[in-house]
């Protein structure tokens, strides 16, 4: 199977005054698994949808390879695409809904049984060919969907929200599983999802979007570390923005002039794990919360701005000892602390 | 439903007495012909007399009565087949079209199910008469199924309301073109709803007498039009015998539905 990239040119969509998306472009290569992260609202469904073929974007294009498929039918593109709420058709066994895309291209019945049966032993639903749709549980109809939308190897995969129906400890598993699928078959995927730690796990790339725009595009580790804008930082995490009077540098040096964003698990209570070019912030106690895995401390700095540390269980020591009200100094490694110029702003 | 169920004894016995009744009043008028249609009398009278099957001979054997019940059987088949499928684009592009839009089509369609039958009889007759067709059978279909559309709609509509369209685009994304995902996705899905808009458009043009008065000739003749002039020309129990057997055929049809639908495993939303 020969996976193709996709590249999206300058794509506009309103609805009324209602701007879903915002002069969107995006490169995505062959075989990359890429998500678009976002709340409900920014623009990632319809996104989707306009790849899908079922939303006319208002102005720009849509490249798969170097066709142009902006206007072209959603039943000529050749994407497999896995609902939210999986749409399988309840008047179908689940031989019949996997093996539907290849009757309707005609594959000989034998050889569409078979296909569709290696598929489904992909996807870990042997012995359930001739099971009705109604007598499966959430995890195997999403186990169909997915079957469904790879048995007639398109070329590109769109998933909306595929796992947001499932329980926590099945849609880890299931994380895990699309994303091997992905490598075994190397097809472009796009994925859409609201949850950042499923993003994070899951994708080459993450396109975080917000208000119809994307705010930034990059690796996992990029986007959490490295954050362009406040929203992307506050967005994937417990984000601290701090202006740039509240930090002084541990050995003395001039602390950087700019606004500041530091992870609140990225502070440690000890001087001496940070190193001598890390940043020391100094306050007042005001609230501590124990969170199993670790501990939340809220810190008021001095100039009354709240920071929030979170100082894993093994390493927190004196934490349960520490008294509302007390003066504290958290540190940050020069290497978490990053720079979001303008972010108080 | 169930809390407005009364728990006292009394009240219960007065709540199915009063649906007793109220069942009586709807059914009897409809059940009276039936001893009616068996009597050996000349006339009309109740309770009869004597009992005979002479009047059903009477309606089977006359090639009048005959002719007219051929032609309110083809034009009732003929109006369910267009009424139906035209019925069903309508109420998908309604479905998918929303908003004010959507309300103004379904205004549209729906006006003939409101309108006076004679106004609709009256305007129906002005353009077939326009177009050299007052008088033929295409006449009345045309007059049954602009009746019969709205019908349909009513019963589809809401069906379609509650379908999941994500299946359509499931499978238009699965390669499937238009009329394949309508025909093998959404048809049979909605196969109990489209039964029940086909026998209720089937009744429409098999009930329906003004257009037929106004637009058919005496060649195509329908059941209810012949029956009028029948009423109106000479009065005997042959039309007890006819009213007895339509209702039977209503009946009928009425129950294999319903049965049919009970047979069928409730789905799930």
């Amino acid at each position: 199977m020969t996976s193709l990239p996709i590249t999206i040119d300058s794509v506009s969509k309103a609805y009324g005054s209602y701007v879903a998306l915002d002069d969107v472009s995006l490169d995505i290569q062959a075989g990359e698994f890429l998500t678009l992260l976002g709340p409900s609202g920014s623009g990632k469904t319809t996104l989707l949808m306009a790849l899908a073929g079922f939303v006319r974007p208002d102005s720009g294009k849509l490249l798969l390879g170097d066709r142009d498929i902006t206007r072209l039918a959603p039943n000529k593109r050749d994407i497999g695409i896995v609902f939210q709420n999986y749409a399988l058709f309840p008047h179908m066994n689940v031989l019949a809904n996997v093996a539907y895309p290849l009757a309707l291209r005609k594959t000989p019945r034998a050889e569409a049984r078979q296909r569709a049966l290696a598929t489904l032993a992909r996807v870990k639903l042997d012995g359930l060919a001739e099971r009705n749709i109604a007598a499966l549980s959430g995890g195997q109809r999403q186990r169909v969907a997915l079957a469904r939308a790879i048995v007639f190897e398109p070329r590109v995969m769109l998933m909306d929200e595929p796992l947001s129906a499932l329980d926590k400890n099945l849609r880890e598993t299931m994380q895990y599983e699309i994303r091997r699928l992905h490598d075994d078959l190397g097809i472009t995927t796009i994925y859409v999802t609201h949850d950042q730690r499923e993003a994070l796990i899951m994708s080459d790339r993450i396109a975080v979007m917000n208000s119809g725009r994307i705010q930034q595009i990059d690796t996992p580790q990029r986007i959490y570390d490295r954050p362009s804008t406040r929203f992307v930082a506050e967005f994937m995490g417990e984000a601290n923005i701090v202006a740039p009077g509240s930090v002084r540098r541990i050995d003395g040096a001039e602390a950087s002039g700019e606004t500041l964003m530091i992870r609140a698990e990225s502070f440690h209570l000890d001087a001496e794990l940070v190193g001598a070019d890390g940043v020391a912030l100094e306050g007042t106690l005001r609230a501590k919360a124990f969170r199993g895995e670790n501990w939340l401390l809220t810190l008021a700095l001095d100039g009354g701005q709240e920071v929030l540390v979170c100082i894993p269980a093994a390493l927190a020591g004196g934490c349960a000892e520490l008294a509302a009200g007390q003066r504290m100094t958290a540190y940050a490694p020069a290497a978490k602390v990053h720079a979001i110029p303008g972010a108080l702003a | 439903m169930l809390e407005a169920y009364p728990q006292n004894r009394l009240a219960r016995i007065v709540l199915w007495s009063f649906a007793a009744l109220v069942m009586a009043f709807l059914m009897l008028p409809t059940l009276v012909v039936v001893p009616l249609s068996f009597s050996a009398s000349n006339l009309l009278e109740f309770p009869p007399h004597a009992y005979s099957l002479r009047w059903y001979e009477n309606f089977f054997g006359s090639a009048t009565w005959m002719a007219a019940l051929r032609t309110s059987l083809i034009l009732g088949t003929l109006t369910a087949l267009i009424a139906v499928p035209f019925a069903l684009l309508a109420c998908i592009s309604m479905n998918r079209l929303g908003g004010k839009s959507a309300a103004s089509i379904q205004g549209v369609l729906l006006t003939p199910s409101v309108t006076p039958g004679i106004l609709l009889a009256i305007g129906l007759f002005f353009v077939l008469a326009a177009q050299r067709l007052v008088g033929t059978l295409f006449g009345v279909l045309v007059g049954h199924v602009v009746l019969a559309v709205p019908v349909a709609c009513i019963v589809l509509l809401p069906a379609l309301a509650r379908f999941d369209w994500n299946q359509v685009q499931a499978a238009r994304s699965l390669g499937a073109d238009w009329a394949r995902a309508i025909g093998e996705i959404i048809v049979p899905q909605l196969r109990l709803s489209l039964l029940s808009a086909t026998l209720m458009a089937f009744l429409t043009s098999l009930d329906e007498s003004v257009i037929s008065i106004f637009v058919a000739s005496g060649r195509n003749s329908t059941m209810p039009k012949l029956m009028f002039i029948s009423l109106r020309d000479q009065i005997d129990p042959t039309i007890a015998a006819i009213s007895t057997l339509w209702t039977a055929i209503v009946v009928v049809v009425v129950v294999i539905v319903a049965l049919r639908q009970k047979s069928l495993p409730s789905r799930k939303s």
